[in-house]
């Protein structure tokens, strides 16, 4: 049977994806930044998933405003990066596990999560993003990934109990797939930012380490946070972080947390790093 | 809920992409999105004022765009992701078009960030930065 053993949450800044593909990861301003990233590198060459299930956002990318799917699960076979206004990122096109996917659409929807099937989509930063982050510069990404697109761009996203409970549902429908696989799931976006307007620039260091504790030991608490206290705290772009949520959501109620990383800034934002990993 | 002032209102400086605006912005967004591809962004650079026209936007919008004013465009119902076409084919960065949203230069709005950023103190409610001196 296939068995979720591990969580990671990470950041997808575009500029972090621009300064790996301009090949700027040594100059001193990012040089913190990828250092704090290499001990994940380790674990994940050491820990290697068969199959990674990929939370993030699509940034105007694959969805318009004409279709705006609140949760939007990839079920094909392949997902080429997005031309986001300036040609699409170098990095090799996304492999799909599409027999995984199909049983997750079905079975979270049988257990009561609407989500919406995908087959054609591009993949954009959110998604590129953390893989780079995570894998470097391969011919072809290490795994097999299914790409999970959650709505936090038109208010309102899903709240963060949702997330919460969706995540649980993902849990449920991985390990009722008859095959051997090992799984990973990686929720991305935040941490604190915000791009528009004149509070722009917002980050809150307090915030974010409260959020990250509370990921590993109390989720609970903070699936009952409503979107006033991500966007008033963590910017109106902060509100990414109920993307974690599903993370954790698919992850055993106790955890060990293997590592983590806070830096600030990448371009206008935190960036937040964490595993965690099952007990079992 | 009627009657009840929404608190997202309370957040300053802060314009939230919810239903009315994404109404009132959507062919502005879309007309942002359009810039997705090679072709139209060549012929916006071309004539912009000839390529909006295309599109069923306002003229208050229309000439947001035109002066690439950006707190303009968000209140006007322009989304950040969205917008980024926009200055995505003006060659601009993020970091420039904020800088220039929180009426800073974007050395200074470097800076700030190098410096951890906008702290929260004092930047929660409306009543924060009208306190201000």
């Amino acid at each position: 049977m296939a068995k979720l053993v591990a969580g990671v949450g990470t950041s997808h800044v575009p500029a972090i994806g621009a300064a790996i593909d301009l090949g700027k990861t040594q100059e001193p301003y990012w040089q913190p930044l990828f250092k704090g990233y290499e001990p994940a590198r380790k674990w994940l060459a050491e820990h290697r998933p068969d199959v990674i299930i990929l939370v993030y956002n699509d940034h105007a990318s694959a969805f318009s405003l004409e279709m705006i799917p609140t949760f939007a699960l990839g079920c094909a076979e392949a997902f080429a990066p997005a031309d986001e206004g300036w040609g699409p990122r170098q990095v090799p096109v996304v492999k799909g596990h599409p027999e995984l996917a199909w049983h997750i659409a079905q079975s979270v929807i049988l257990d009561e999560f609407d989500l919406t099937i995908v087959n054609n989509m591009t993949v954009d930063h959110g998604l590129t993003v953390p893989l780079s982050l995570l894998f470097g510069q391969p011919q072809e990404w290490p795994c097999q990934v299914i790409p999970l697109a959650v709505n936090v761009v038109q208010y309102p996203p899903p709240t963060g109990n949702r997330c919460y409970n969706f995540g649980k549902a993902i849990r449920r429908a991985v390990e009722s797939f008859d095959q051997d696989l090992k799984v990973m799931i990686f929720g991305t976006g935040g941490m604190s930012h915000q791009l528009q307007g004149p509070r722009a620039g917002l980050i809150n260091r307090a915030f974010d380490t409260a959020f990250l504790d509370n990921l590993t030991a109390d989720p609970g608490k903070l699936a009952r946070m409503p979107h006033i206290d991500y966007v008033r705290e963590a910017g109106s772009e902060g509100i990414e972080l109920v993307m974690w949520l599903i993370m954790r959501g698919a992850l055993d109620e106790r955890v060990r947390e293997i590592y983590r990383f806070y830096h600030v800034p990448a371009s206008n934002t935190a960036v937040g790093h964490i595993i965690l990993e099952n007990e079992a | 809920m009627k009657g009840e002032p929404n608190p997202f209102d309370d957040i300053p400086g802060t314009t939230l992409f919810d239903a009315q605006r994404s109404r009132q912005g959507y062919h502005l967004n879309m007309f942002c999105m359009s810039l997705m591809k090679a072709d139209n962004r060549g012929a916006f650079k071309a004539d912009e004022a000839s390529y909006l026209l295309k599109f069923p936007m306002t003229a208050e919008q229309r000439e947001a765009v035109l002066a690439r004013n950006w707190n303009r465009l968000i209140a006007l119902g322009g989304n950040i992701y969205f917008l980024a076409k926009l200055f995505s084919t003006d060659g601009k960065s993020f970091q420039h078009v904020a800088a220039i949203m929180t009426g800073s230069t974007q050395e200074d709005y470097a800076k700030m960030m190098l410096n951890g950023g906008r702290p929260p103190e004092g930047n929660r409610s409306k009543k924060d930065w009208d306190n201000r001196g």
